[in-house]
């Protein structure tokens, strides 16, 4: 039946069928690939770098380490040896009375020590256990396989053993050998632990100790830089396994010399050259370069190394000699050989191997730096900048495992130190020498390191101090932050402006607005949300990879042939491998293999026209991050691929391992072509952006008040600050959901009238409700921690705690306690309140008579524990945990919980750093109300806004508005207009028109006092 | 003219009393002379009586109080109470059971402010003060949760109750009321949620002992009240005991094995001390809206400015020969969007918002204690005892 006279409310369907709507709408071209980042998340996470690196090192590195000086061997008896076969790290656990137990993080979190007793009892189910050891942190066991000999000189048995305990490694929480890898979010509150916790932390002493990610500059690479008087020089900073190096060439007086830790003074560069075996002048000039220009350049160095008269190699060497430092003690080897060619062979350019005093590498090496030094004098372009961050590695790589390295070491010169005694005195017996490895070196030196921050390795003359942290708990947010902070190389109180800008290299990889106001501005910098930062990879396999792609070896090549036109040299990790003769064809089947996932998807490829170099990296510390690739400009990354992702059926990791993918470093972004949005790709587009907003980091609310983890109320921190009502914010952004924000939120929705208001809000201050105040508005929670020990001393006394004295005159002030004298979980506690009756003894350094449990009365003196606070705040006793310390003495650890309310003077911020102090707080019936009711929270002056400009915050003001009144999360991610992820102004003023507002956000309110109009 | 403001002063003074019978008739008189101009003219009368809203602020907000600020015109300015009650109207739109609307037409805003402050802050109602935690080990703080529980409102009629200051702090069954809230999660048992509806009324006072009791002592321990007798015996509440007006509101969440046990203590008190002892959610006023159409609208624009207001105030009729026309159908709905007057000065110049400035448009929402009626005629009882303080003080 059709309804007559009714028509149809607009036509859908044309005459023909056609369906003109969906023809004219527009082609939906760009792909949402949002969803890759939380993928991205899931698989890499925030604290990534820290995770993988501490994984890399206790799957390889560790065993390299160990398999490195595996053989120790007695000094006087040489067939008497130890050999590590195999090295692996145990569960975490703790040694209770010689006998292994296995533990939680958050029973290391809990207790600086021992027992558990939890006053209170119901926050805790904790045993009451007596541990006996000494140090409570989270840590395993590192096991190794031994062999070694046993027995007299006469008759040696050759012994295995299994799973010998070295040392104990503090263990990186939610690392592969962490007890929390791999559980899921259940299984984690099992454990007491927060789902939303990063880990990438460690847990010593109780406290958690963050290491932080180090920026140093570049190992192995050229370095072009001015020195302070202008010269030129070209600098090396080599690190290898067994040694660390920096040798720099610079051109003084027109003349190249090096200089060398070694060598007091500057030498000539020539002589070196003669040195090392190139006697040939003409070879040198040839090597560096035919060009007329760099061989007036190389000119008067040959001079100078004629006019010193030295010509040949012996001649060479024979001058080093005489320039060469005198070491303290001469070793048989360098007495034989000369220690000037030994610090030309293990010192000078140590990241270049010798091979059976094979020297041409190092010649070409020295060649190629002189070049580049020419280079940079006839062009000045060619000059590098040491702030550019491209020469710039962020080192997350651990530190420990240097550290480790050298404790290793120790352990093994404790090792051979401490045998041949023994041997001497009990001649080498039934002495079963496993029982001599120090198993306290490496634990000490650890938790030491970690514990202090201190990083002293004389080896390789490194002190470094402030490298680890104690992990901020004022936020979650700050939490995060502070795993991903980059903390800087150069001394903060430098005055220099050159390192504190921001590189445009840093696009992407670090945050641009996420580094400290005052001294450590643009030097400690954060992660971007996408960064990733690589670990060490395997070099063998690539370098003959490279040879198997057309890599001509230098060592076929002549000085010559070296630089002939249209031939790159091809540089692996600092190292010359060789030249290539079609470097973009070499480049792009390396990259072809690195996207079929032949190669590691970190290794870099970057092509140098400058330079005419074509730089591989796979070595660790450098930071990457994905990008989506595009062939001339079309995005590999299709609409399927992402209905794939959003079903299920395909992982990040797929869209790598299909090329859809890729990593760029810092270098290798160089070669490409990257647009922000897909609309905005041309031809020449080899990338597109994952997500614009991800060059971001994650910066918001670090001292904000409100949760810091599921499991805040267990923990025990010194200083805890938590918000009673805490929420979600109104106007959100993509990276709040990211990182999980929303679930532990700091901070409330405020209805904030911005007007000017009673003279009491000038200078930023803001006017608050007190109805507001009385309804909970920024209700906070303030638990402080005060630990009492029950000292021992020396002469078996000890201090104890007695019942308290109901009858006594300060009776009044121990009305808190219990019977056992502690003071009773719930009581509210006032100031000059004993929280407990402990007691010492008079004499504690004599020895008493009798037994010291039945000393009399007399000999104790009270030593009460006042609490001390403000007067009129009333505290209550949260918690009282009991544990013993490392001193095996008994700790008692008092909560004090203090709940306040917004007072004058407090300081309130939105998320824009529009901060300012409480200034007055007013009635409500004085407060201005709106036509609707509407009653503002807060109200701030609005002479904070035209100077500071902070856009920002209008748009949450209209979006938080229009959120409220609609019922919807608005979203205010930056750059996430166009990609659907912000909502636009025009939008959220259509939604505040819609529900009756003005679309400006302005509303027109009535005087509290006056009850007229504004 | 020193007459009229002789006048004024003498009416002021006497606003509350009624005024003298032979000077309101002498002015009677001058206002009948013809010479004198009885009326404002009509650009002033706009300013004195409406509030325009323009685009960016409002403008002429403030009242005109002043007996002799028109003197100049012959125009009397001064509030007769003959005139007040004569023009003054109370008419409810709405009410429910816990909100009212009505206007109230032809007061001063001082007064009609006047009234609001004291519902906010002034109108006494029962909450609870005190807590005695007996037990508590969920994960909801002491405080936290002694917090919570006072923002509850309690449904019981605050003037059958007395201010405890009265009775020299002491509890009695006339100062305080009592509940009880014990609730326990057993192991091996899902979380529940404490509600409001837990609080249970104790009509004998409290049952906690305030001292340690003493085991041999026959006479019953003191508690923390001294109640003569049982509330529910009372009249007042035998038949409707007292709880919390709304039994839905979620106090604290248990998991297994924990356990609330405390007792409650409400007592009266207003929301100036604390915004629990307020007995509206809020309350407040907007002033009438009148919006006038400077100029005739016809045709698209008149379409164009009925698709502009997001809340429907204009309409459009028909005017014959398939011409349209604006009108203001529904003045009293505008919010103040101003999108009408959005768009450039022609549009400023087509449509007016302004606000009647004695026409108040009053919504009163209660927490639940007191009907919302009641509330407003109790505001107005405690501003009729102010104004009988400063009389009293004043003579």
């Amino acid at each position: 039946m059709f309804s007559v006279g009714k028509q149809l409310p607009y036509p859908v369907v044309g005459d023909a069928g056609i369906d003109k709507q969906f023809l004219a709408a527009p082609i939906k071209s760009a792909v949402d690939k949002f969803q890759l980042l939380p993928e991205f998340l899931k698989v890499r996470g925030l604290v990534k770098q820290h995770l993988d690196s501490f994984n890399y090192f206790v799957k390889t590195e560790i065993k390299k380490i160990v398999r490195a000086n595996d053989r120790i061997v007695a000094s006087k008896h040489p067939n008497i040896y130890l050999r590590f076969k195999d090295v692996r790290i145990g569960e975490p656990s703790i040694m209770v009375d010689g006998s292994p137990e296995k533990i939680t993080p958050q029973t290391c979190r809990l207790s600086d020590l021992t027992s558990l007793i939890n006053k209170q009892g119901y926050s805790l189910d904790c045993a009451v256990k007596l541990y006996s050891v000494a140090t409570w942190k989270y840590a395993a066991p590192i096991l190794v396989n031994v062999e070694y000999i046993q027995g007299s000189p006469g008759q040696m048995t050759r012994v295995e053993k299994n799973d010998v305990v070295i040392g104990r490694m503090p263990i990186m929480l939610r690392s592969c050998c962490c007890v929390l890898y791999g559980k899921d979010e259940a299984e984690l509150a099992k454990l007491g632990e927060c789902p939303l916790d990063p880990g990438g932390y460690f847990v010593i002493k109780g406290t958690e100790k963050v290491l932080l990610i180090q920026e140093q500059l570049s190992k192995n690479r050229i370095i072009i830089d001015t020195d302070k008087k202008g010269n030129i020089t070209a600098s090396v900073t080599s690190s290898t396994e067994a040694i660390k190096s920096k040798t720099v060439v610079v051109m003084e007086n027109e003349k190249i010399w090096l200089l060398l830790n070694q060598f007091p003074k500057k030498v000539p560069i020539m002589v070196v050259m003669k040195a090392m075996g190139m006697e040939s002048d003409q070879e040198v000039v040839q090597m560096v370069g035919r060009d007329p220009r760099y061989s007036s350049l190389l000119l008067p160095s040959i001079e100078e190394c004629a006019k010193s008269g030295v010509y040949t190699k012996e001649q060479a060497l024979e001058y080093l000699e005489s320039k060469v430092k005198k070491s303290m003690f001469i070793t048989d080897s360098s007495e034989k050989e000369g220690r000037a060619y030994s610090v030309l062979r293990d010192v000078f350019l140590a990241n270049v191997p010798v091979h059976q005093n094979n020297f041409r590498p190092k010649c070409i090496y020295v060649a190629v730096m002189m070049r580049r030094m020419m280079d940079a004098i006839l062009n000045k372009d060619t000059m590098d900048d040491k702030d550019l961050f491209k020469t710039m590695i962020s080192e997350a790589k651990m530190w420990i495992d240097k550290f480790l390295e050298k404790n290793n070491k120790t352990s093994r010169f404790d090792f051979s130190h401490v045998i041949p005694k023994p041997l001497l005195a009990v001649q080498w017996s039934a002495c079963d020498n496993i029982e001599y490895i120090s198993r306290d070196t490496i634990t000490n030196g650890l938790e030491r390191t970690l514990s202090s921050g201190n990083f002293d390795i004389k080896r390789f003359k490194m002190h470094r101090k402030g490298m680890t942290q104690v992990l901020t708990r004022l936020s979650f947010i700050g939490t995060m932050g502070h795993m991903t902070r980059v903390s800087p190389q150069f001394e903060k109180s430098r005055k220099v402006s050159g390192p504190r800008a921001l590189q445009p290299s840093q696009w992407g990889m670090l945050c641009p607005c996420d580094t400290p106001e005052g001294e450590g501005c643009g030097l400690v910098k954060n992660l971007a949300l996408m960064t990733h930062v690589t670990t060490d990879e395997e070099e063998g396999p690539l370098i003959s990879l490279c040879y198997y792609l057309g890599v001509e070896d230098l060592e076929l090549l002549s000085g010559e042939e070296l630089h002939t036109p249209f031939s790159f040299l091809v540089i692996f990790n600092g190292l010359i491998l060789g030249k290539h003769r079609r470097p973009q064809r070499f480049a792009t089947s390396m990259r072809k293999l690195r996207r079929a996932g032949k190669i590691g998807e970190f290794v870099s490829i970057y092509v140098n026209e400058k330079q005419r170099c074509i730089y591989l990296a796979s070595d660790g510390g450098r930071v990457c991050r994905p990008l989506v690739i595009a062939d001339k400009g079309i995005s590999r990354v299709k609409e399927h691929h992402m209905k794939e992702l959003t079903d299920g059926v395909r992982t990040f990791d797929d869209f790598l391992r299909d090329g859809l993918i890729e990593y760029l470093d810092v270098n290798e972004e160089n070669n490409a072509l990257i647009a922000l949005y897909e609309g905005d790709a041309t031809a020449e587009t080899t990338h597109i952006e994952i997500e614009p907003f991800t060059i971001l980091g994650c910066a918001m609310g670090k001292q904000a008040m409100g949760n810091i983890a599921y499991n805040q109320l267990c923990r025990k921190d010194t200083l805890l600050y938590l918000l009673v009502y805490p929420q979600r914010p109104l106007l959100t952004t993509r990276t709040i959901e990211l990182v999980g924000y929303d679930k532990l939120g700091a901070g409330q929705n405020a209805t904030v009238a911005v007007m000017s208001y009673s003279g009491y809000d000038i200078e930023d201050a803001i006017v608050m409700n007190k109805s507001s105040l009385d309804r909970g508005f920024g209700r906070c929670i303030v638990m402080k921690k005060k630990a009492v020990t029950i000292q021992k001393y020396d002469n078996n006394t000890s201090d104890r705690i007695l019942r308290p004295d109901r009858t006594a005159d300060n009776a009044g002030h121990m009305q808190i306690l219990d019977e056992d004298g502690l003071a009773a979980p719930g009581e509210i506690i006032r100031p000059n309140d004993i929280y407990i009756n402990k007691q010492s003894p008079i004499n504690t350094r004599t020895q008493i008579i009798g037994s010291a449990a039945n000393l009399p009365d007399s000999a104790y003196r009270p030593s009460r524990e006042k609490f001390s606070g403000p007067e009129g705040e009333s505290c209550v006793v949260d918690r009282v945990i009991l544990c013993s310390d490392k001193n095996n003495m008994m700790c008692i650890n008092f909560l004090f919980r203090h709940t306040r309310r917004p007072e004058l003077g407090d300081k309130f911020s939105s998320r824009h750093g529009q901060k300012g102090v409480c200034g007055t707080i007013v009635q409500q019936e004085d407060f201005p109300f709106s036509e609707r009711g509407i009653c503002p929270d807060l109200i701030m002056n609005p002479h904070g806004f035209p100077s500071r400009m902070t856009v920002g915050k209008m748009i949450e003001l209209l979006g938080g508005k229009a959120g409220v009144s609609c019922g919807r999360f608005h979203y205010g991610s930056a750059f996430g207009e166009r990609s659907g992820h912000a909502d636009k102004v025009e939008t959220i003023s259509e939604t505040l028109v819609k529900h009756g507002f003005s679309y400006s956000g302005k509303d027109f309110i009535y005087s509290g006092p006056l009850g007229v109009l504004y | 003219m020193s007459s009229d403001e002789d006048e004024s002063m003498s009416e002021q003074e006497e606003q509350t009393k009624s005024g003298k019978e032979d000077n309101g008739s002498v002015l009677d008189y001058i206002m009948s002379l013809e010479s004198v101009p009885s009326k404002l003219p009509p650009h002033l009368e706009l300013l004195k009586t409406r509030v325009l809203c323009k685009i960016d602020a409002p403008q002429h907000t403030d009242t005109i109080q002043y007996s002799g600020a028109y003197a100049a015109l012959g125009v009397d300015n001064s509030i007769r109470l003959d005139n007040f009650r004569q023009n003054f109207k109370v008419q409810v739109n709405r009410l429910t059971e816990d909100d009212i609307e009505f206007d109230m037409i032809g007061i001063d805003p001082a007064l009609a402010n006047a009234f609001r402050r004291i519902l906010i802050a002034e109108v006494p109602t029962m909450a609870i003060e005190r807590i005695y935690m007996a037990n508590n080990t969920s994960v909801i703080q002491d405080e936290v949760l002694s917090h919570r529980l006072g923002l509850i409102p309690i449904g019981a009629d605050p003037r059958l109750f007395e201010y405890p200051e009265n009775a020299g702090n002491e509890k009695n069954e006339k100062n305080t009321i009592v509940f009880k809230l014990h609730v326990r999660c057993e192991r091996q048992q899902p979380r529940i949620t404490v509600k409001s509806n837990e609080l249970k009324w104790l009509p004998n006072g409290s049952e906690l002992p305030s001292e340690d009791i003493k085991p041999n002592s026959s006479s019953k321990p003191k508690t923390f009240t001294s109640f003569s007798c049982s509330q529910d015996s009372l009249p007042e509440f035998s038949g409707n005991p007292i709880a919390p007006r709304n039994l839905d509101i979620i106090l604290a969440k248990l998991g297994p094995g924990q356990e609330i046990e405390l007792e409650a203590h409400a007592v009266k008190g207003i929301g100036r001390t604390h915004a629990k002892w307020s007995p509206v959610a809020t309350a407040w006023y907007r002033m009438l809206p009148e919006v006038v159409l400077l100029k005739e609208v016809e045709d698209e624009l008149a379409e164009e400015l009925k698709n502009k207001c997001p809340v429907g105030v204009f309409d459009i009729e028909d005017i014959g020969k398939g011409r349209k026309r604006a009108t203001v159908a529904r003045p009293r709905s505008c919010t103040l969007c101003r999108e009408c007057i959005r768009g450039g000065k022609e549009w400023e110049d087509r449509v007016a918002l302004r606000r009647v400035k004695d026409h108040f448009i009053f919504t009163v929402e209660s927490t639940g204690a007191l009907p919302p009626e009641v509330l407003f005629t109790e505001a107005v009882k405690i501003l009729e005892e102010k104004c009988e303080r400063v009389i009293t003080e004043l003579s």
